[in-house]
């Protein structure tokens, strides 16, 4: 019984919906534009760490090294590509 | 009538309709000589729905020089215009149109699809394996490109050619200041192109890391490899910056957002901070491979193992890296403070660092080594000194207070010629020379190759030079006329005569495949260069199985090994080959995707969501299509390869 339920992605999903609320949250509830912005960043990079590892299975098979390097890779480049826009862009204008 | 007028070129000239004409009598004459001569099923079974790897290899080439070709006689027409002051060979208007095209046409349309052709035809080859690890989204990949490569192509006779440069940059390219279709064609049509370059990008790196032979490890890989695999990184990496970059132009262009206008909340500065995200990065797509293609030549005809393979490697590693820091160098002058020019200056110049450890290893492979002087090996010759120096130019544009002075001017121009004519294009005509045999069993004619070399370089020198001293005299690039008394008179005719002589360099290129496909000898081995990599290894011509049995691989030099020192490359017993079936899907759906594309440019919107659900269609055939493959037996493989042994 143990074997057959999938406990890891039921809770999964759960934890899943529950981020969802949370981020949803932020349009009805009144907060500043900084909080509402963490609120969704953070909660956006957990959801997208989950649905990667619990529903895409990144850590299953033999190729983990590869893909948790790409990823890392991907996660690198897109923020020194946010940050050097916002660099050059914004602050430093 | 009003329907059509839409379709009506802006700014038309007699060159245009006569490019008219010229297109739709080729048209005419293509469709009448397949007819006449009965080859349309030829075409369809052999091309059209082909998934091997060589094949498509094959068409990207054609594409490639076809659109070499295109972008050509682009440039000869601005050196034209250039060559006197105040010449009205151009109007301004055309003048932008052409630079635009001959940028878009040259980096995207030729310079992707020859390294894609290398690609193609080599990887498989070099690492031993039958095709690549997808060979139906490799057909895909490639229809892609073609139609947007043709639905850009079109847009000088239907609806006008963008003329917002290459760069595209907002707020010019935005709708206030370029009312036509042309940037729409822009848009759309890389748009399509670019879908097939990442669908690339994902196959390649799947290819190279699963399906190498027996034995070779990712550090016993050849270099082109190697190369290979980086660019293709990269791609997979930037190619998603564009797609978006190029959808938020189409929003503002064609829905009314506001990502890059002046007003509502829009900054138009970001369209040129996106696109040099994904630009930079695009410039290392082109010439690691490149730099891939040169370690084959020179440690060939050096007849000596390339020296540094490891650093060799490792530079190509750090420079993928770093390609993606160093971006904001293209708009040192837009206004951001010195911090941040700063530190983009400091990465740009950490790229010089990796690129001179190759330049170095180069030189320290011919040191002892034999060095046979082949028409590749000619090129590659020619290469080191020339690209040294667009890279000390480089370095020199990446000082940003000294950027102040060179920016926008034709010491620009005249730096990324310096290092794409001599670093890009130099290596794609050593690798035709290279892979020419292996591809149709005979050899491009030596001497008038090596001609074609030096006619080259000698018109590289004079067209490219001069641009160096007018840009420090001021002259601006991407104007279409300049005056008498600005003194840069001198320097542009010296220019134009070089253009001419490197025009005649690109001829002779076209003269040579029809002289030897006429002279050449068929009499030739298999490994005609003496070589060192496995895709030697094989039959010439390369049956579609490529190795009857995978080689077993020892070293990066496999081929060598065999020759040298007695290893057995090939055992074993023949075994059934499992191979994929031809597919016309790709093509289809590809010929759909050029109609949505054409729609969408002239916001036709029910042929858009007509053709968009047919995109789907094709989509959801193919998952629910039932497609095992094929099985070559054992007796055909046997049939094949005593044909070829004993041709
Ligand atoms: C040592 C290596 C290199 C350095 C330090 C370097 C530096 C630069 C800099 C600073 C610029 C911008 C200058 C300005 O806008 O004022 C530039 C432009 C350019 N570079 Fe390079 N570069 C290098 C190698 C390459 C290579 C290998 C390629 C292509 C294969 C390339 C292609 C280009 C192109 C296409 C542009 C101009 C784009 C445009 O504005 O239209 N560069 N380079
Ligand atoms: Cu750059």
């Amino acid at each position: 019984m143990n074997q057959l339920f999938p406990m890891k992605q039921v809770l999964g999903f759960v934890f899943s919906l529950l981020l969802t609320t949370v981020a949803l949250a932020v349009y009805f509830l009144d907060m500043s534009f900084a909080a509402g912005m963490t609120i969704l960043l953070v909660t956006a990079f957990i959801q997208a760490g989950l649905q990667l590892v619990v529903f895409m299975h990144a850590g299953e098979t033999k190729d983990k090294g590869a893909i948790y390097t790409n990823v890392f890779y991907g996660l690198i480049i897109a923020l020194v590509t946010v940050f050097g826009t916002l660099l050059a862009m914004i602050w430093d204008m | 009538m009003d329907f059509f007028d839409r379709f009506a070129v802006p700014h038309p000239s007699i060159a245009i309709y006569a490019s008219m004409a010229a297109i739709g009598l080729t048209v005419i004459a293509v469709i009448a000589g397949l007819t006449y001569f009965k080859k349309w099923g030829y075409l369809w079974r052999e091309w059209l729905t082909t998934v091997d790897h060589k094949r498509i290899g094959i068409m990207y080439l054609l594409s490639a020089l076809l659109m070499l070709f295109r972008g050509g006689v682009d440039a000869i027409m601005m050196r034209a215009q250039l060559a006197v002051p105040e010449n009205t060979l151009l109007d301004a208007q055309h003048y932008n149109e052409i630079f635009t095209t001959h940028g878009i046409v040259m980096i995207l349309f030729m310079a992707m699809p020859f390294i894609m052709f290398f690609m193609n035809f080599v990887v498989p080859l070099q690492i031993g394996a039958r095709d690549v690890a997808f060979p139906r989204l490799n057909a895909l990949s490639f229809w892609l490109f073609f139609m947007g490569a043709m639905l850009f192509n079109i847009s000088f006779v239907v609806g006008g050619s963008p003329d917002a440069g290459w760069t595209s940059y907002f707020p010019l390219a935005g709708n206030e200041f370029s009312e036509s279709v042309g940037t729409n064609y822009y848009m759309i049509a890389i748009q399509i192109a670019g879908i097939g370059t990442l669908m690339t990008g994902i196959n390649f790196i799947t290819t190279i890391l699963k399906m190498r032979a027996p034995g070779m490890t990712l550090m016993k890989m050849p270099m082109f490899t190697w190369s290979a695999l980086i660019a293709n990184v990269i791609i997979v990496f930037a190619f998603p910056v564009l797609a978006v970059l190029l959808a938020m132009g189409t929003l503002d262009r064609q829905f009314g957002t506001h990502f890059f206008t002046m007003d509502n909340g829009g900054m138009d500065m970001l369209w040129a901070n996106i696109f040099w995200v994904w630009g930079h990065p695009e410039v290392y797509i082109l010439i690691l491979p490149a730099f891939g293609i040169y370690s084959e030549v020179i440690s060939t005809f050096a007849r000596r193992n390339l020296y540094g393979y490891k650093s060799m490697v490792g530079s190509m590693v750090i420079i993928s890296l770093l390609s993606f820091l160093v971006w904001a160098h293209h708009f040192f002058t837009m206004g951001q403070g010195a911090l941040t020019n700063s530190i983009f200056s400091i990465t740009t110049m950490a790229i010089a660092v990796p690129t001179g450890v190759k330049i170095f290893n180069w030189l320290l492979t011919l040191r002892k080594g034999k060095i046979v002087f082949t028409t590749p090996m000619l090129y590659s010759m020619l290469f080191i000194p020339l690209f040294t120096l667009g890279g000390v130019t480089g370095v020199m544009l990446a000082m940003s207070a000294a950027d102040y002075q060179y920016h926008n001017t034709m010491f620009l121009v005249a730096h990324f010629h310096n290092v794409i004519i001599p670093g890009v294009v130099y290596a794609m005509l050593a690798g035709l020379h290279y892979y020419w045999p292996k591809m149709f069993g005979f050899m491009l004619n030596e001497k008038i190759g090596k001609w074609t070399a030096w006619l080259l370089s000698i018109g590289f020198i004079f067209a490219f030079m001069p641009m160096y001293v007018s840009g420090l005299d001021g002259q601006a690039r991407r104007m279409y006329t300049y005056s008498e008394a600005s003194g840069f008179s001198l320097m542009n005719m010296i220019s134009f005569v070089g253009a001419a002589i490197m025009a005649i360099g690109f001829v002779l290129i076209v003269y040579n495949i029809y002289y030897s496909t006429r002279y050449e000898s068929r009499d030739i081995s298999n490994d005609p260069w003496d070589a060192r990599t496995l895709e030697w290894s094989t039959h010439t011509p390369v049956p579609e199985y490529n190795f009857a049995i995978l080689p077993d691989v020892r070293s990066n030099e496999a081929l060598w090994d065999a020759k040298k020192n007695g290893h057995v490359l090939f055992k074993g017993d023949y075994e059934k080959i499992h191979m994929p079936n031809n597919s016309g899907i790709p093509f289809i759906m590809s010929c759909i995707f050029f109609v949505w594309g054409f729609s969408f440019i002239f916001s036709l919107w029910i042929p858009v969501i007509v053709t968009t659900i047919g995109i789907f269609v094709c989509m959801a055939l193919r998952s629910f299509e039932q497609d095992h493959g094929r099985y070559i037996t054992v007796k055909e493989i046997e049939e094949t390869e005593t044909n070829l042994r004993g041709a």
